[in-house]
Protein backbone atom coordinates (compact mmCIF):
# COMPACT_ATOMS: atom_id res chain seq x y z
CA UNK A 1 0.00 0.00 0.00
CA UNK A 2 2.34 2.61 1.35
CA UNK A 3 6.11 2.68 1.01
CA UNK A 4 7.04 3.63 3.74
CA UNK A 5 5.29 0.42 4.88
CA UNK A 6 6.58 -1.23 2.37
CA UNK A 7 6.75 -5.31 3.54
CA UNK A 8 10.11 -5.34 4.77
CA UNK A 9 9.21 -3.18 7.44
CA UNK A 10 6.16 -4.58 8.34
CA UNK A 11 8.21 -7.87 7.90
CA UNK A 12 10.96 -7.10 10.24
CA UNK A 13 9.07 -5.35 12.88
CA UNK A 14 6.43 -8.03 12.93
CA UNK A 15 9.30 -11.19 12.97
CA UNK A 16 11.87 -10.06 14.36
CA UNK A 17 14.99 -11.88 13.96
CA UNK A 18 17.49 -10.04 16.52
CA UNK A 19 14.82 -9.45 19.67
CA UNK A 20 15.75 -10.39 22.75
CA UNK A 21 18.41 -10.52 25.32
CA UNK A 22 22.20 -11.65 25.50
CA UNK A 23 23.53 -13.18 28.74
CA UNK A 24 26.33 -13.02 28.81
CA UNK A 25 27.58 -9.67 26.63
CA UNK A 26 30.18 -8.08 26.13
CA UNK A 27 28.68 -4.52 25.02
CA UNK A 28 24.70 -3.40 26.22
CA UNK A 29 23.66 0.11 25.92
CA UNK A 30 20.35 1.61 25.71
CA UNK A 31 17.79 4.68 25.10
CA UNK A 32 14.97 6.47 24.06
CA UNK A 33 13.24 8.90 21.81
CA UNK A 34 11.00 10.60 24.42
CA UNK A 35 9.24 12.59 22.20
CA UNK A 36 7.13 9.38 21.23
CA UNK A 37 7.96 7.00 23.50
CA UNK A 38 10.44 5.05 21.25
CA UNK A 39 12.80 2.72 23.55
CA UNK A 40 16.01 0.57 22.22
CA UNK A 41 18.65 -1.45 24.22
CA UNK A 42 21.13 -3.08 22.27
CA UNK A 43 23.16 -6.01 23.62
CA UNK A 44 26.48 -7.25 21.69
CA UNK A 45 28.71 -10.21 21.75
CA UNK A 46 32.25 -9.58 20.52
CA UNK A 47 34.93 -11.83 19.71
CA UNK A 48 38.94 -11.60 20.83
CA UNK A 49 39.26 -10.46 17.00
CA UNK A 50 36.81 -7.50 16.99
CA UNK A 51 34.43 -9.39 15.50
CA UNK A 52 30.94 -8.87 16.27
CA UNK A 53 29.62 -12.35 16.75
CA UNK A 54 26.41 -12.09 18.30
CA UNK A 55 23.38 -9.34 18.89
CA UNK A 56 20.21 -8.32 20.06
CA UNK A 57 17.67 -5.57 20.44
CA UNK A 58 14.52 -5.30 22.59
CA UNK A 59 12.16 -2.60 23.01
CA UNK A 60 9.36 -0.75 22.08
CA UNK A 61 8.41 1.73 19.70
CA UNK A 62 7.16 2.67 16.37
CA UNK A 63 7.24 -0.01 13.18
CA UNK A 64 10.34 2.41 11.64
CA UNK A 65 12.13 2.38 14.96
CA UNK A 66 11.48 -1.85 15.54
CA UNK A 67 12.22 -2.75 12.00
CA UNK A 68 15.71 -0.64 11.51
CA UNK A 69 16.68 -2.19 14.85
CA UNK A 70 16.23 -5.54 13.47
CA UNK A 71 17.51 -4.84 10.00
CA UNK A 72 20.94 -2.95 11.77
CA UNK A 73 21.79 -6.23 13.76
CA UNK A 74 21.10 -8.19 10.74
CA UNK A 75 24.03 -6.07 8.87
CA UNK A 76 26.67 -6.34 11.38
CA UNK A 77 26.74 -9.70 12.75
CA UNK A 78 30.38 -11.07 11.66
CA UNK A 79 31.39 -7.56 11.17
CA UNK A 80 34.42 -5.75 12.91
CA UNK A 81 33.17 -3.33 15.66
CA UNK A 82 35.43 -0.70 14.34
CA UNK A 83 32.80 -0.47 11.02
CA UNK A 84 30.20 0.46 14.01
CA UNK A 85 31.57 3.39 14.31
CA UNK A 86 32.19 4.59 10.38
CA UNK A 87 28.35 3.72 10.35
CA UNK A 88 25.58 6.92 9.47
CA UNK A 89 22.55 7.99 8.55
CA UNK A 90 22.70 7.27 4.86
CA UNK A 91 23.41 3.43 5.55
CA UNK A 92 20.26 3.02 7.74
CA UNK A 93 18.17 5.18 4.92
CA UNK A 94 19.83 2.43 2.12
CA UNK A 95 18.77 -0.46 4.44
CA UNK A 96 15.41 0.41 5.24
CA UNK A 97 15.31 1.83 1.46
CA UNK A 98 13.03 4.72 1.95
CA UNK A 99 13.00 8.85 2.37
CA UNK A 100 12.29 9.38 5.91
CA UNK A 101 11.05 13.10 6.79
CA UNK A 102 13.01 14.57 9.98
CA UNK A 103 10.60 13.17 12.54
CA UNK A 104 10.71 9.31 11.53
CA UNK A 105 14.02 9.96 10.93
CA UNK A 106 14.60 10.22 14.44
CA UNK A 107 12.69 6.74 14.69
CA UNK A 108 14.75 5.07 12.06
CA UNK A 109 18.15 6.34 13.52
CA UNK A 110 17.36 5.73 17.57
CA UNK A 111 18.97 1.69 16.69
CA UNK A 112 22.09 3.14 15.60
CA UNK A 113 22.59 5.69 18.08
CA UNK A 114 22.33 3.28 20.58
CA UNK A 115 24.74 0.93 18.91
CA UNK A 116 27.15 3.46 18.63
CA UNK A 117 26.84 4.79 21.97
CA UNK A 118 27.42 1.04 23.22
CA UNK A 119 30.47 1.08 21.05
CA UNK A 120 31.99 3.61 21.69
CA UNK A 121 31.48 2.95 25.41
CA UNK A 122 29.33 6.59 26.35
CA UNK A 123 27.32 7.64 28.61
CA UNK A 124 25.01 9.12 26.70
CA UNK A 125 23.75 8.98 22.82
CA UNK A 126 24.35 12.53 21.09
CA UNK A 127 22.79 13.41 17.88
CA UNK A 128 25.95 14.21 16.90
CA UNK A 129 26.87 10.50 16.82
CA UNK A 130 24.72 10.74 13.49
CA UNK A 131 26.07 11.86 10.52
CA UNK B 1 -24.39 20.06 1.83
CA UNK B 2 -26.67 20.58 4.62
CA UNK B 3 -27.06 23.50 6.63
CA UNK B 4 -26.72 23.18 10.47
CA UNK B 5 -28.62 24.58 12.95
CA UNK B 6 -28.56 28.51 13.54
CA UNK B 7 -27.81 28.37 9.41
CA UNK B 8 -24.07 27.23 9.87
CA UNK B 9 -23.32 27.69 6.18
CA UNK B 10 -20.03 25.35 6.88
CA UNK B 11 -19.58 25.04 2.70
CA UNK B 12 -19.21 29.04 2.38
CA UNK B 13 -17.26 28.47 5.51
CA UNK B 14 -14.67 26.01 3.68
CA UNK B 15 -14.63 27.81 0.80
CA UNK B 16 -13.19 31.02 2.81
CA UNK B 17 -9.96 28.83 3.47
CA UNK B 18 -8.19 28.11 0.40
CA UNK B 19 -6.15 25.60 1.98
CA UNK B 20 -8.80 23.37 2.29
CA UNK B 21 -8.48 22.46 -1.32
CA UNK B 22 -5.29 21.79 -1.45
CA UNK B 23 -4.35 17.88 -2.74
CA UNK B 24 -0.91 16.98 -0.30
CA UNK B 25 -0.82 14.07 -2.88
CA UNK B 26 -1.86 13.78 -7.07
CA UNK B 27 -5.65 13.19 -6.30
CA UNK B 28 -5.51 12.73 -2.71
CA UNK B 29 -7.57 16.06 -0.70
CA UNK B 30 -6.57 17.42 2.81
CA UNK B 31 -8.53 15.93 5.77
CA UNK B 32 -7.25 18.21 8.07
CA UNK B 33 -7.86 17.60 11.86
CA UNK B 34 -4.90 19.07 13.43
CA UNK B 35 -6.34 22.46 14.30
CA UNK B 36 -5.61 22.14 17.81
CA UNK B 37 -2.11 22.63 16.70
CA UNK B 38 -2.80 25.37 14.47
CA UNK B 39 -5.75 26.77 12.57
CA UNK B 40 -6.12 27.54 8.82
CA UNK B 41 -6.48 30.94 7.65
CA UNK B 42 -9.73 32.14 6.05
CA UNK B 43 -8.56 34.81 2.70
CA UNK B 44 -9.55 37.47 4.54
CA UNK B 45 -6.67 37.23 7.33
CA UNK B 46 -4.18 36.61 4.44
CA UNK B 47 -5.44 39.37 2.35
CA UNK B 48 -5.43 42.00 5.42
CA UNK B 49 -1.90 41.06 6.09
CA UNK B 50 -0.96 41.64 2.50
CA UNK B 51 -2.89 44.83 1.91
CA UNK B 52 -1.16 46.10 5.30
CA UNK B 53 2.11 45.67 3.66
CA UNK B 54 1.12 46.73 0.37
CA UNK B 55 -0.37 50.22 1.70
CA UNK B 56 0.07 51.14 5.38
CA UNK B 57 3.44 49.54 6.39
CA UNK B 58 5.50 51.79 8.73
CA UNK B 59 6.81 51.38 12.49
CA UNK B 60 4.20 52.39 14.97
CA UNK B 61 3.67 55.21 17.53
CA UNK B 62 6.62 57.08 17.05
CA UNK B 63 6.66 58.61 13.32
CA UNK B 64 4.13 61.52 12.16
CA UNK B 65 3.88 60.56 8.81
CA UNK B 66 0.69 59.32 7.34
CA UNK B 67 1.98 55.89 7.02
CA UNK B 68 3.03 55.89 10.87
CA UNK B 69 -0.14 56.93 11.63
CA UNK B 70 -2.18 54.58 9.91
CA UNK B 71 0.15 51.86 10.85
CA UNK B 72 -0.13 52.72 14.76
CA UNK B 73 -4.10 53.41 14.32
CA UNK B 74 -4.51 49.52 13.26
CA UNK B 75 -1.87 47.89 15.73
CA UNK B 76 -3.97 49.72 17.94
CA UNK B 77 -7.52 49.01 16.86
CA UNK B 78 -6.16 45.28 16.62
CA UNK B 79 -5.84 45.41 20.08
CA UNK B 80 -9.31 47.09 21.18
CA UNK B 81 -10.60 44.41 18.91
CA UNK B 82 -8.83 41.66 20.88
CA UNK B 83 -10.06 43.32 24.17
CA UNK B 84 -13.49 43.17 23.43
CA UNK B 85 -13.66 39.89 22.40
CA UNK B 86 -12.36 38.56 25.60
CA UNK B 87 -14.64 41.48 27.13
CA UNK B 88 -11.40 42.95 29.24
CA UNK B 89 -12.16 45.95 30.80
CA UNK B 90 -9.88 48.06 28.77
CA UNK B 91 -7.41 47.34 25.94
CA UNK B 92 -4.52 48.35 28.08
CA UNK B 93 -5.11 44.47 29.67
CA UNK B 94 -4.20 43.35 26.14
CA UNK B 95 -0.29 43.15 25.95
CA UNK B 96 1.06 41.77 22.74
CA UNK B 97 3.47 38.63 23.04
CA UNK B 98 4.63 36.11 20.65
CA UNK B 99 2.20 33.65 21.40
CA UNK B 100 0.71 31.83 24.39
CA UNK B 101 3.99 30.31 25.25
CA UNK B 102 5.40 33.65 25.48
CA UNK B 103 2.57 35.15 28.08
CA UNK B 104 2.89 32.44 30.79
CA UNK B 105 6.86 33.29 30.69
CA UNK B 106 6.45 36.58 31.08
CA UNK B 107 4.05 36.46 33.97
CA UNK B 108 6.82 33.76 35.48
CA UNK B 109 9.11 36.19 34.40
CA UNK B 110 8.05 39.14 36.01
CA UNK B 111 5.10 39.21 38.20
CA UNK B 112 6.03 35.71 39.85
CA UNK B 113 9.71 36.72 40.26
CA UNK B 114 8.38 39.88 42.16
CA UNK B 115 6.22 38.52 44.12
CA UNK B 116 6.49 34.77 44.96
CA UNK B 117 9.39 34.05 47.42
CA UNK B 118 11.52 30.64 48.14
CA UNK B 119 8.94 28.13 49.65
CA UNK B 120 5.38 29.84 48.92
CA UNK B 121 3.88 27.63 46.08
CA UNK B 122 2.13 27.35 42.52
CA UNK B 123 -0.78 25.25 42.03
CA UNK B 124 -0.60 23.71 38.19
CA UNK B 125 -2.33 20.26 37.40
CA UNK B 126 -1.43 16.83 36.06
CA UNK B 127 -2.54 18.05 32.23
CA UNK B 128 -0.83 20.73 31.68
CA UNK B 129 0.59 21.90 28.36
CA UNK B 130 4.57 21.95 28.99
CA UNK B 131 4.43 26.03 28.12
CA UNK B 132 2.39 25.51 31.33
CA UNK B 133 4.76 23.38 33.34
CA UNK B 134 8.36 24.49 32.12
CA UNK B 135 8.72 27.78 32.86
CA UNK B 136 7.45 27.31 36.45
CA UNK B 137 9.99 24.62 36.59
CA UNK B 138 12.87 26.68 36.20
CA UNK B 139 11.32 29.22 38.54
CA UNK B 140 11.57 26.73 41.22
CA UNK B 141 14.96 25.56 40.11
CA UNK B 142 16.48 29.32 40.32
CA UNK B 143 14.03 30.70 43.17
CA UNK B 144 13.08 27.51 45.17
CA UNK B 145 9.52 27.76 44.77
CA UNK B 146 7.25 24.64 45.51
CA UNK B 147 5.33 23.44 42.47
CA UNK B 148 2.01 21.23 43.73
CA UNK B 149 -0.49 19.35 41.33
CA UNK B 150 -4.28 19.22 40.83
CA UNK B 151 -4.34 15.68 39.83
CA UNK B 152 -6.76 13.90 37.41
CA UNK B 153 -9.73 11.14 38.11
CA UNK B 154 -10.68 8.43 36.16
CA UNK B 155 -12.91 10.42 33.94
CA UNK B 156 -10.53 12.61 32.88
CA UNK B 157 -11.13 15.63 35.16
CA UNK B 158 -9.45 17.50 37.72
CA UNK B 159 -9.66 16.30 41.02
CA UNK B 160 -11.76 19.56 42.87
CA UNK B 161 -11.61 17.55 46.34
CA UNK B 162 -7.36 17.29 45.86
CA UNK B 163 -7.26 21.20 44.44
CA UNK B 164 -9.43 21.97 47.68
CA UNK B 165 -6.96 20.75 49.93
CA UNK B 166 -4.24 21.94 47.66
CA UNK B 167 -5.68 25.80 48.46
CA UNK B 168 -5.46 24.94 52.18
CA UNK B 169 -1.67 25.50 51.89
CA UNK B 170 -2.18 29.14 50.33
CA UNK B 171 -0.66 28.89 47.04
CA UNK B 172 0.31 32.36 45.46
CA UNK B 173 -0.80 31.44 42.04
CA UNK B 174 -3.14 28.97 40.82
CA UNK B 175 -2.00 28.25 37.03
CA UNK B 176 -3.80 26.00 34.55
CA UNK B 177 -5.58 25.29 31.58
CA UNK B 178 -8.97 25.82 30.64
CA UNK B 179 -9.08 23.34 27.67
CA UNK B 180 -6.29 19.83 27.58
CA UNK B 181 -5.05 20.15 24.15
CA UNK B 182 -4.41 16.36 24.69
CA UNK B 183 -8.22 15.31 26.69
CA UNK B 184 -10.37 18.15 25.25
CA UNK B 185 -11.12 18.27 28.96
CA UNK B 186 -12.86 22.06 29.34
CA UNK B 187 -12.01 22.60 33.46
CA UNK B 188 -14.78 24.55 35.55
CA UNK B 189 -12.41 27.52 35.20
CA UNK B 190 -15.14 30.04 37.15
CA UNK B 191 -14.64 27.82 40.23
CA UNK B 192 -11.13 27.13 39.88
CA UNK B 193 -10.74 30.97 40.20
CA UNK B 194 -13.30 31.73 42.58
CA UNK B 195 -11.60 28.64 44.99
CA UNK B 196 -8.27 30.50 43.85
CA UNK B 197 -9.67 34.09 44.96
CA UNK B 198 -11.08 32.97 48.15
CA UNK B 199 -7.37 31.59 49.12
CA UNK B 200 -5.77 34.70 48.50
CA UNK B 201 -4.44 32.79 45.22
CA UNK B 202 -3.74 34.90 42.16
CA UNK B 203 -4.65 32.72 38.97
CA UNK B 204 -3.45 32.44 35.14
CA UNK B 205 -5.22 30.57 32.68
CA UNK B 206 -4.19 28.73 29.13
CA UNK B 207 -6.34 29.80 27.24
CA UNK B 208 -4.77 28.23 24.35
CA UNK B 209 -7.47 26.08 22.87
CA UNK B 210 -10.57 27.63 25.09
CA UNK B 211 -10.34 31.54 23.31
CA UNK B 212 -10.27 29.83 19.74
CA UNK B 213 -12.81 27.21 20.26
CA UNK B 214 -15.30 27.81 23.38
CA UNK B 215 -14.61 32.41 23.30
CA UNK B 216 -13.90 33.27 27.10
CA UNK B 217 -15.02 36.10 29.33
CA UNK B 218 -12.15 37.40 31.29
CA UNK B 219 -14.73 39.11 33.29
CA UNK B 220 -17.15 37.13 33.93
CA UNK B 221 -14.13 33.98 35.10
CA UNK B 222 -12.57 37.12 37.14
CA UNK B 223 -8.93 35.72 36.17
CA UNK B 224 -5.72 37.79 36.59
CA UNK B 225 -3.87 36.96 33.91
CA UNK B 226 -4.76 34.76 30.77
CA UNK B 227 -2.63 33.98 27.70
CA UNK B 228 -3.15 32.39 23.92
CA UNK B 229 -2.30 32.99 20.42
CA UNK B 230 -3.45 34.27 17.53
CA UNK B 231 -2.47 30.85 15.38
CA UNK B 232 -4.76 28.92 16.63
CA UNK B 233 -7.66 30.80 16.43
CA UNK B 234 -7.65 31.80 12.53
CA UNK B 235 -5.09 34.53 12.59
CA UNK B 236 -1.13 34.49 11.90
CA UNK B 237 1.50 32.76 13.73
CA UNK B 238 3.85 35.11 15.95
CA UNK B 239 1.39 37.05 17.57
CA UNK B 240 -0.32 36.45 21.01
CA UNK B 241 -1.86 37.69 23.72
CA UNK B 242 -0.93 38.26 27.81
CA UNK B 243 -4.87 39.34 29.41
CA UNK B 244 -3.84 41.06 33.31
CA UNK B 245 -5.75 43.09 35.18
CA UNK B 246 -4.85 46.44 35.39
CA UNK B 247 -4.00 46.79 38.86
CA UNK B 248 -1.82 43.71 38.59
CA UNK B 249 -0.30 44.68 35.46
CA UNK B 250 0.79 48.50 36.94
CA UNK B 251 2.37 46.77 39.81
CA UNK B 252 4.48 43.99 37.69
CA UNK B 253 7.71 45.20 36.68
CA UNK B 254 8.73 45.29 32.75
CA UNK B 255 9.76 42.27 31.05
CA UNK B 256 11.87 42.71 28.13
CA UNK B 257 14.10 46.36 28.11
CA UNK B 258 14.03 48.28 25.07
CA UNK B 259 13.00 50.94 22.24
CA UNK B 260 8.65 51.76 23.02
CA UNK B 261 8.42 50.18 26.54
CA UNK B 262 10.31 53.18 27.50
CA UNK B 263 9.02 56.62 28.80
CA UNK B 264 12.17 58.21 29.22
CA UNK B 265 16.18 56.97 28.96
CA UNK B 266 18.98 58.49 30.27
CA UNK B 267 22.46 56.85 29.74
CA UNK B 268 21.99 55.47 33.01
CA UNK B 269 18.47 54.82 33.66
CA UNK B 270 15.19 54.79 31.99
CA UNK B 271 11.62 54.75 33.31
CA UNK B 272 9.16 52.71 32.07
CA UNK B 273 6.35 53.27 30.05
CA UNK B 274 2.39 53.34 31.15
CA UNK B 275 0.38 49.90 30.31
CA UNK B 276 0.35 48.27 27.66
CA UNK B 277 3.18 49.24 26.17
CA UNK B 278 5.67 49.00 28.95
CA UNK B 279 5.22 45.40 28.37
CA UNK B 280 5.93 45.65 24.31
CA UNK B 281 9.33 46.18 23.43
CA UNK B 282 10.82 46.70 19.92
CA UNK B 283 9.43 46.98 16.95
CA UNK B 284 6.29 44.52 17.37
CA UNK B 285 4.58 41.96 15.04
CA UNK B 286 2.35 44.60 12.92
CA UNK B 287 1.18 43.19 10.25
CA UNK B 288 0.57 40.09 12.36
CA UNK B 289 -2.01 42.16 14.14
CA UNK B 290 -3.63 43.14 11.31
CA UNK B 291 -3.95 39.43 10.83
CA UNK B 292 -4.98 39.10 14.24
CA UNK B 293 -8.00 42.07 13.75
CA UNK B 294 -9.39 40.36 10.58
CA UNK B 295 -9.15 37.01 12.33
CA UNK B 296 -11.02 37.81 15.55
CA UNK B 297 -13.59 40.03 12.95
CA UNK B 298 -14.18 36.66 11.07
CA UNK B 299 -14.86 34.01 14.68
CA UNK B 300 -16.97 37.34 15.57
CA UNK B 301 -19.09 36.91 12.40
CA UNK B 302 -19.62 33.55 12.60
CA UNK B 303 -20.31 34.07 16.23
CA UNK B 304 -18.24 31.67 19.21
CA UNK B 305 -21.61 30.22 20.18
CA UNK B 306 -21.95 29.00 16.56
CA UNK B 307 -18.76 27.70 16.00
CA UNK B 308 -18.58 25.74 19.41
CA UNK B 309 -21.65 24.29 18.83
CA UNK B 310 -20.88 22.94 14.97
CA UNK B 311 -17.26 21.53 16.98
CA UNK B 312 -19.36 20.05 19.58
CA UNK B 313 -21.82 17.95 16.83
CA UNK B 314 -18.58 16.89 14.87
CA UNK B 315 -16.91 16.18 18.04
CA UNK B 316 -19.83 13.89 19.22
CA UNK B 317 -20.18 12.44 15.71
CA UNK B 318 -16.05 11.89 15.41
CA UNK B 319 -16.47 9.86 19.41
CA UNK B 320 -19.56 7.51 18.31
CA UNK B 321 -17.50 6.56 15.02
CA UNK B 322 -14.34 6.00 16.53
CA UNK B 323 -15.46 4.19 19.18
CA UNK B 324 -16.66 1.27 16.27
CA UNK B 325 -13.16 0.52 15.20
CA UNK B 326 -11.67 -2.50 17.20
CA UNK B 327 -8.89 -1.97 19.38
CA UNK B 328 -9.26 1.51 19.59
CA UNK B 329 -9.36 3.49 23.22
CA UNK B 330 -10.51 6.74 22.99
CA UNK B 331 -8.58 9.38 25.82
CA UNK B 332 -10.60 12.03 27.82
CA UNK B 333 -14.05 12.62 29.15
CA UNK B 334 -17.21 12.08 27.43
CA UNK B 335 -18.16 14.49 25.10
CA UNK B 336 -20.19 16.60 27.19
CA UNK B 337 -17.46 17.74 29.22
CA UNK B 338 -14.46 17.87 26.41
CA UNK B 339 -14.06 20.71 23.48
CA UNK B 340 -13.03 19.46 19.57
CA UNK B 341 -10.29 17.07 20.37
CA UNK B 342 -10.15 13.39 19.70
CA UNK B 343 -7.00 11.38 21.29
CA UNK B 344 -6.49 7.76 21.24
CA UNK B 345 -4.62 4.73 21.40
CA UNK B 346 -5.54 2.12 18.74
CA UNK B 347 -3.86 -1.33 19.69
CA UNK B 348 -0.60 -1.41 20.20
CA UNK B 349 0.07 0.43 16.89
CA UNK B 350 2.11 3.41 17.55
CA UNK B 351 1.17 6.72 16.96
CA UNK B 352 3.91 7.43 14.66
CA UNK B 353 2.64 4.72 12.46
CA UNK B 354 -1.10 5.45 12.65
CA UNK B 355 -0.26 9.21 11.67
CA UNK B 356 1.90 8.22 8.67
CA UNK B 357 -0.51 5.67 7.42
CA UNK B 358 -3.48 8.04 7.69
CA UNK B 359 -1.00 10.80 5.97
CA UNK B 360 -0.84 8.51 2.90
CA UNK B 361 -4.41 9.34 2.51
CA UNK B 362 -4.06 13.04 2.90
CA UNK B 363 -5.57 13.02 6.87
CA UNK B 364 -3.74 15.15 8.71
CA UNK B 365 -3.20 14.36 12.76
CA UNK B 366 -1.08 14.49 15.48
CA UNK B 367 1.07 11.43 17.04
CA UNK B 368 3.55 11.67 19.91
CA UNK B 369 2.68 13.23 23.21
CA UNK B 370 1.64 16.88 22.19
CA UNK B 371 3.88 18.78 24.32
CA UNK B 372 2.59 17.24 27.46
CA UNK B 373 4.69 14.59 28.38
CA UNK B 374 3.52 14.40 32.16
CA UNK B 375 0.40 13.64 31.35
CA UNK B 376 0.82 11.02 29.03
CA UNK B 377 2.95 9.58 31.76
CA UNK B 378 -0.01 9.29 34.11
CA UNK B 379 -2.03 8.14 31.75
CA UNK B 380 0.52 5.35 30.98
CA UNK B 381 1.11 5.52 27.86
CA UNK B 382 4.10 6.99 25.64
CA UNK B 383 2.11 8.59 22.98
CA UNK B 384 -0.79 9.09 21.44
CA UNK B 385 -2.67 10.06 18.40
CA UNK B 386 -4.57 13.02 18.38
CA UNK B 387 -7.43 14.24 15.59
CA UNK B 388 -8.92 17.56 16.27
CA UNK B 389 -11.74 19.48 14.64
CA UNK B 390 -12.70 23.28 14.39
CA UNK B 391 -14.85 25.17 12.21
CA UNK B 392 -14.65 23.95 9.11
CA UNK B 393 -14.21 20.24 10.19
CA UNK B 394 -17.13 18.05 8.40
CA UNK B 395 -18.68 15.09 8.67
CA UNK B 396 -17.16 13.27 5.84
CA UNK B 397 -13.78 14.25 7.33
CA UNK B 398 -14.44 12.24 10.00
CA UNK B 399 -16.21 9.19 8.30
CA UNK B 400 -12.47 9.18 6.19
CA UNK B 401 -10.55 9.28 9.22
CA UNK B 402 -12.29 6.56 10.14
CA UNK B 403 -11.80 4.67 6.81
CA UNK B 404 -8.19 5.73 7.21
CA UNK B 405 -8.33 3.99 10.71
CA UNK B 406 -9.26 0.46 8.79
CA UNK B 407 -6.42 0.56 6.95
CA UNK B 408 -3.94 0.97 9.47
CA UNK B 409 -5.62 -2.08 11.45
CA UNK B 410 -5.13 -3.96 8.08
CA UNK B 411 -1.49 -3.14 7.52
CA UNK B 412 -0.52 -3.87 10.91
CA UNK B 413 -2.90 -7.14 11.53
Amino acid sequence: MDDLYREVIIDHYKNPSFRGRLDPHDISFADDNPLCGDHIQIDLRVGSDGTITDARFDGHGCAISQASADLLLESIIGKPLEDVKSMGKQDILDMLGIDLGPVRLKCALLSLKVLKAGVYGLGEAGDDLIE
Amino acid sequence: MKRGAMNYDLQGIRSDFPILEREVRPGVKLVYLDSTATAQKPESVIQAMNEFYRRSNANIHRGVHVLAEEATALYEQARAVVARFINAASPKEVIFTRNATEAINLVAYTWARANIKAGELVVLTEMEHHSNLVPWQMLAAERGIRLEFIPLTAEATLDLEAYRMLLAQSPRLVSFTHMSNVLGTITPAAEIIRLAHEAGSVTLLDAAQSVPHLGVDVQALDVDFMAFSAHKMCGPTGIGVLYGKVRLLEATPPFLGGGDMIREVKLRSFRPNSLPHKFEAGTPAVAEAVGFDAAVAYLTRIGMGNIAAHEHSITEYAMERLEEVPGLRILGPTADKKGGVASFTLGGIHPHDVAQILDHYGIAVRAGHHCAQPLHERLGIPASTRASFYLYSTKQEVDALIDGLYQVRKVFE
